[in-house]
């Protein structure tokens, strides 16, 4: 007993682990920042660390050439024993990750954790969530499947819209002058080598300035920050209420870091790995390409703005954005620090979340995307072509084989790019709808050359039938017959029938 | 000469350099040198394609003009003349190929001009569309609708010895339109 205690403290004295302890796992934090808000950093740390394991494990099978890396993820899925479930690890430990990082900053900033004197700690996390998001784009890239492969497509092609060194940008992201097999390869470095690596040396800054400056106490409402006091204030604060961070403050971090594991093991377990999709092939052009979870709300607001704001979207909106969140600590340094004294913080947090939310959704859905398959895939519903006269049917036949379903909707089936179509006829009238059909407009392509006089008239004699019974179609004014005595306009034969 | 005004400045003034600032500055010089020597090959390899501005593209035969019926808009893929020899299946590149008539064609790439997804041809509706966007052009490659900002970028083509070519080996965007 008395040798091992020796040796101990001979180790101790060699390497100086106590002394290293004292400076950093056991500085002095306010005893309230113990609190269960302040366990996100930590567990986005955590997420970091599974990512790098999990991620080395799957480089010993992985092979980052274009020709070899869809086969070697499907020998991971399939052969390699336990292949899928790393797989499935380190992609939801991407999500968590994420996610937990997103939680992390949202409670930095209405806990007031950036102002006076810990800019730097905020500026230096606002260079993580860059990498972080850096890192998912070139993760989707090394699952490179059809996905990938387009999303690299999209990639160039964003990059082609800058100003004047656009076809160079190109060039530099492909690392060459077409997606091909030195993509893959800077691609691979990026995700494995580059960025890795840049996280680890700002969460080092980090962590440091977490050490030297202090963590954030848990703000009080009534309690501004004023430049001049606040270094004295916080040192009376660890004076009066300090405790070691290990093993006073720790708590509730160990316990949410284990939630944190759990539940990323967990999902990977009940959800599985995500993909690969189809091959890379570029010949299969039959493919609906998507990004992943984190860039659907950019991939949405690209097909949602007009053409004129595109530029904007892409480089001038994300410029003023990181530019906002960088000046963010000069611009309210000092002050309140507590949520309840800041409503405009809430509301920015509020109307962010709800701005990303809604996108994300909508690129789920893509309302925008034709349905490609509608017009082989989904009939005409039986309602809609019952009691029509054969013209009508004619009409509805070219309906369908014209493939307006792709963009336009019957029952509830078909594309939501144009308006659905089934009470038509109460809003549009027949000459409306012939204008309509052969020059187009708006979103609208014109069908002019495509369908011949003889279609045209069948095909709006079929829409003008798309009304309900209680609904009678709309009527031009300025025909002649419309405007007979209602009595004697009554007689004309009815057109309206039944759709449901 | 101006007259020394703080205590740093005396004591710096009346300290002629010494061996070791000498030695300090001429370690860092030598190694500024060094770091560019070790830099131009580094910077040289990374962003070797700012250097060699060669044109990547090659005429490339797509297939006999009997492949191709008048008035009809097909698929035709053909193998990228830049290419790596682990390039595997991402070398072949699509295009659809528009035969007009006699020896006019068009020939468009299928990356949408919006952002560069691959547009579909619908032949009965005779219209190109975007899964992506829901860009759409006419059979033609003129933008009909959606977001895309100009026509589907087109190779240039000719014909030769019966078979139809195109010059291709780059990915055309709007920076760089085939």
């Amino acid at each position: 007993m008395d040798r091992a205690r020796k040796i101990a403290l001979w180790l101790d004295d060699r390497l100086r682990i106590s002394a290293l302890f004292a400076s950093t796992a056991g500085h002095e934090v306010p005893a309230s920042a113990g609190s269960w808000f302040y366990v996100f950093g930590s567990a986005t740390l955590l997420c970091f660390v599974i990512q790098i394991i999990t991620g080395a494990c799957l480089a010993f099978v992985y092979i980052p050439s274009t020709n070899e890396a869809w086969t070697s993820l499907q020998y991971l899925n399939h052969a390699q024993f336990l292949g899928w479930y790393l797989r499935a690890v380190h992609n939801w430990g991407s999500n968590f990750m994420v996610a937990i990082m997103t939680l992390h900053m949202i409670q930095v900033f209405l806990f007031g954790a950036y102002k006076y004197p810990r800019e730097m700690t905020w500026i230096s996390g606002v260079c993580l969530l860059l990498l972080t998001l850096g890192m998912a784009f070139t993760g989707e890239v090394m699952r490179f499947d059809q996905d990938a492969y387009w999303g690299l497509g999209i990639g160039a092609s964003v990059m082609a819209r800058v100003p004047l060194v656009g076809a160079q940008l190109v060039h530099l992201m492909l690392a060459g002058p077409i997606i091909a097999g030195e993509t893959l390869s800077r691609f691979f470095t990026l995700h494995v080598f580059i960025i890795p690596g840049l996280i680890i040396a700002i969460v080092s800054l980090h962590l440091r300035l977490v050490l030297t400056k202090g963590i954030n106490e848990y703000p009080k409402p009534g309690h501004p920050v004023h430049k001049a006091t606040y270094d004295r204030e916080y040192a009376e604060i660890l004076k009066k209420e300090g405790v070691p961070f290990v093993p006073h403050a720790i708590g509730k971090d160990l316990i949410f870091a284990a939630i944190v594991i759990v539940g990323i093991l967990g999902c990977a377990l009940i959800f599985g790995p995500r993909g690969p999709a189809g091959p890379p092939d570029p010949t299969i052009v039959d493919t609906n390409p998507r990004p992943d979870f984190y860039f659907l709300s950019v991939f949405a607001a690209l097909a949602l703005v007009p053409d004129w704001m595109e530029v904007f979207v892409l480089f001038v909106a994300p410029a003023l954005l990181i530019a906002f969140l960088i000046a963010l600590p000069f611009i309210s340094g000092t002050g309140e620090k507590s949520a309840r004294r800041r409503p405009v913080a809430v509301l920015i947090v509020i109307f962010i979340m709800l701005v990303l939310g809604v996108l994300t959704y909508l690129g789920q859905t893509s309302p925008w995307s034709p349905h490609m398959s509608a017009w082989s895939g989904a009939p005409i519903p039986v309602n809609y072509v019952k009691g029509r006269t054969p013209l009508e049917l004619r009409g509805a036949a070219i309906f369908q084989n014209k493939q307006c379903r792709t963009c336009h909707s019957l029952g509830g089936e078909g594309g939501q790019r144009g308006p659905a179509l089934d009470e038509i006829a109460t809003i549009m009238t027949r000459d409306e709808m012939v204008r309509q059909i052969i020059q187009g407009s708006g979103n609208m392509p014109a069908y002019g050359k495509k369908l011949s006089p003889a279609e045209v008239e069948a095909l709006v004699a079929f829409m003008e039938t798309l009304h309900p019974l209680s609904v009678p179609p709309v009527r031009n004014s300025d025909r002649p017959e419309n405007r007979l005595p209602r009595d004697v306009a009554m007689v004309r034969p009815a057109t309206g029938r039944l759709n449901r | 000469m101006h007259e020394p005004s703080s205590e740093a400045e005396k004591v710096k003034e009346s300290n002629p350099p010494s061996r070791r600032d000498w030695l300090f500055a001429a370690g860092l010089a030598v190694n500024v040198a060094a770091g560019v020597l070790l830099a131009i090959p580094l910077v040289g390899f990374v962003f070797s394609s700012f250097v060699q501005r060669k044109d990547p593209r090659d005429w490339i035969p797509l297939g006999r003009l009997d492949e191709f019926p008048e008035g009809k808009t097909r698929i035709a893929n053909y193998r990228n003349p830049y290419t790596r020899p682990w390039d595997g299946q991402t070398a072949n590149i699509p295009c659809w190929v528009r035969h007009i008539q006699g020896n006019q064609f068009q020939v468009f790439a299928v990356n949408c001009t919006h952002l560069g997804c691959p547009v579909r041809w619908f032949q009965e509706s005779g219209l190109f569309m975007c899964p992506c966007h829901g860009g759409v052009y006419y059979e033609d490659g003129a933008r009909a609708s959606g977001p895309p900002p100009r026509g589907l970028f087109q190779y240039t083509y000719k014909v030769e010895n019966g078979q139809l070519w195109i010059k291709g080996g780059e990915m055309p965007t709007l920076a760089n339109p085939a």
